[in-house]
């Protein structure tokens, strides 16, 4: 142990467990004359969770790609839990685990045979690997599920067990990409609940999302792609002070009503047609009292929607595109599977 | 990376195709359909007819003995060539992805293929000749000529099926490489001396036919199975299948190092 308190002790004594688990200085990746990634730096610091945002086609994947060694950037470079992409490929695998968006998972095996094939290609002790398996299953809620096939499995089952066979490994770092795109919202609780886990256990982790509330509810530092550029980072709050998205809407009862709240509240904007009052907030803990706290006592309120800002906000405020333009980008490359 | 790990990683690979293959038998049984199917036309329907004609040439052969081996041969070629397909489908599943992630030696995930498929072929060549043992099909020549003709089959099952992981990794769709490797299993074969002799064939398809690599397997296989004059057949086949064997290799590395799924 060391004198520093500030934080538990890495649980990895790997090699090289001091350096930060990810190091991108300047990575590029073009495909032909397309840019999908242009000149990408950043730091992960170990037993953290990184959150890597952006829309479709902002070059998430290839960058997930190209620090898991499975595509080499055109420029720039990357240590991967201190050993170098280029030159260091094998022991970057050996510590790694990767989730992609696409269920890796053979369908023509059961589920219990899916870890046990993990098992063998990490080179686990039969014994070993058979309790880890189970184990695992169990932790993932697929006890029943053991001896059938994926191609039985709802879809975040599917996803569930990939990231069991990700874990048969024990990898110090996890890249998930897109971990809950397509699920139900049940299933994406239980995906949260698993990435809290991670980092109970010091795992680190590096999760790609379009959504923002996600990247918020998990992440220590978020970083915003845009076009293959970091537009953006730093913490949930940090970001979300540049969003000016943030309102509530209060519908009233009456026109009187509507209008001497407007009168209150500063910088809000009625709709006499729907009789609402679109209320400007901050982002912060206290927002929504401070502006009920303006709503002269004794008006009736018959509604009220909160909005915090989400993905088209924050990216409208920080890289000047519109959500249309970077529709048709999408649709254009046709990145989105 | 040591020998040991490389072979500890093949080997789980390996094991993976062959409980693919004992989980879905159909697998080997619709490979071995369309031989057997051609093997009962050919000699119910068209077999008097077409055996009159290969005696009229000379031929002291049955038509069951002049048939077998270029069914054998056929065999050889659709028990390989869907080894296509379960490549292109692990691509299309991504998880080639999550192996090529991980601390792999490099090429298992490609020897269990092989290995796998090699396999599968082996078996699908023994049902067909127990089909042609049943049929009536007696081999002449001598056990050291059966095992000749068993290596040169073996080795043919070896260039393919290299081929057939080639074509899976190129392969956009499992469906493109299904019929991709479906033309090459079905048309060669009746463009070679598996059906008829190539002499009895039209000028332009006769020089296709006698260059095209199933000609001289087939040829040297029938040769040692019937325990006539061998030729060069045996030379021509062998370096057919190194030819292939070497071109299906090294397109399939250098496909499987570039792309994702």
């Amino acid at each position: 142990m060391t004198s520093d308190v500030s934080g538990p002790a890495p649980a990895s004594s790997r090699a090289g467990a001091a350096a930060p688990a990810i190091v991108a200085t300047g990575l590029s990746k073009a495909f032909g004359k397309k840019v999908a990634l242009d000149g990408v730096s950043l730091t992960v610091p170990r037993g953290s969770v990184f959150a890597l945002l952006g829309p479709n086609g902002s070059g998430k994947t290839t960058l997930v790609q190209v620090l898991s060694t499975l595509r080499l950037p055109s420029a720039g470079s990357a240590e991967v839990l201190g050993h170098d992409l280029r030159t260091a490929p094998a022991e970057v695998r050996a510590g790694i685990g990767v989730t992609g968006q696409f269920s890796a998972v053979d369908s023509m095996l059961t589920g219990l045979e899916n870890l046990l094939l993990m098992a063998k290609l990490y080179h686990l002790a039969r014994d070993e690997g058979e309790a880890r398996a189970r184990s695992l299953l169990k932790r993932f809620d697929l006890s029943e599920a053991w001896s059938r096939p994926p191609s039985t499995y709802s879809g975040g089952m599917r996803r569930r067990l990939d990231i069991a066979m990700t874990l048969m490994g024990d990898p110090a770092l996890i890249f998930l990409d897109e971990p809950t795109t397509g699920l139900d919202p049940r299933s994406r609780q239980t995906m949260w609940q698993i990435v809290r886990e991670f980092v109970a256990e010091g795992v680190t982790v590096f999760l790609t999302t379009q959504y923002l509330q996600e990247a918020d509810e998990l992440a220590d530092q978020i970083a915003l792609l845009d076009h293959g550029r970091v537009v953006a980072h730093g913490t949930p709050a940090e970001l979300k002070q540049h969003a000016p998205g943030a309102h509530i809407t209060l519908r009233f009862a009456t026109s009187a009503g509507l209008h001497a709240a407007a009168r209150s509240v500063p910088g809000s904007t009625p709709d006499a047609d729907a009789f609402t009052l679109r209320c400007p907030m901050a982002a912060d803990g206290g927002a929504v009292k401070r502006v009920l706290d303006r709503v002269p006592d004794g008006l009736p309120i018959e509604d009220i929607t909160v909005h915090t800002p989400d993905l088209d906000d924050v990216f409208f405020a920080l890289s000047g595109t519109t959500p249309q333009t970077r529709t048709e980008d999408t649709a254009r490359t046709g990145d989105h599977r | 990376m040591t020998l040991a790990t490389a072979a500890q990683d093949s080997s789980a690979m390996v094991g993976r195709e062959l409980r693919h293959l004992r989980r879905y038998p159909l697998f080997l049984v619709a490979s071995v359909a369309l031989p057997v199917l051609m093997f009962v036309l050919f000699v119910y329907v068209f077999g008097d007819y077409v055996g009159a004609g290969l005696s009229g040439s000379g031929s002291t052969l049955s038509y069951v003995g002049f048939l077998t081996p270029g069914i054998l041969v056929m065999t050889v070629a659709a028990g390989a060539l869907p080894s296509a397909v379960s490549v292109s489908t692990d691509m299309s599943e991504g998880i080639i992805d999550r192996f090529r992630t991980m601390p792999l030696a490099r090429g298992a995930v490609l020897i269990g293929h092989v290995v796998g498929g090699i396999f599968r072929t082996v078996l699908a060549a023994i049902l067909l000749t127990l089909v042609a043992l049943f049929v009536g099909f007696r081999p002449a020549g001598g056990p050291l000529a059966w095992l000749a003709a068993a290596g040169i089959i073996l080795a043919f099952a070896f260039a393919l099926t290299w081929l057939a992981v080639a074509i899976g990794l190129a392969a956009k769709t499992p469906t493109g490489a299904n019929s991709m490797t479906q033309i090459i299993s079905t048309v060669l074969p009746f463009l070679s001396s598996a059906f008829v002799p190539t002499e009895s064939m039209a000028v332009g398809i006769r020089w296709f036919a006698e260059y095209q690599p199933f000609t001289p397997v087939v040829g040297s296989v029938r040769a040692l199975l019937t325990d006539t004059p061998v030729g060069n057949s045996v030379v021509f086949a062998l370096a057919w299948c190194a030819v292939i064997a070497v071109v299906g290799y090294a397109w399939g590395l250098r496909s499987f190092r570039t792309k994702t799924a």
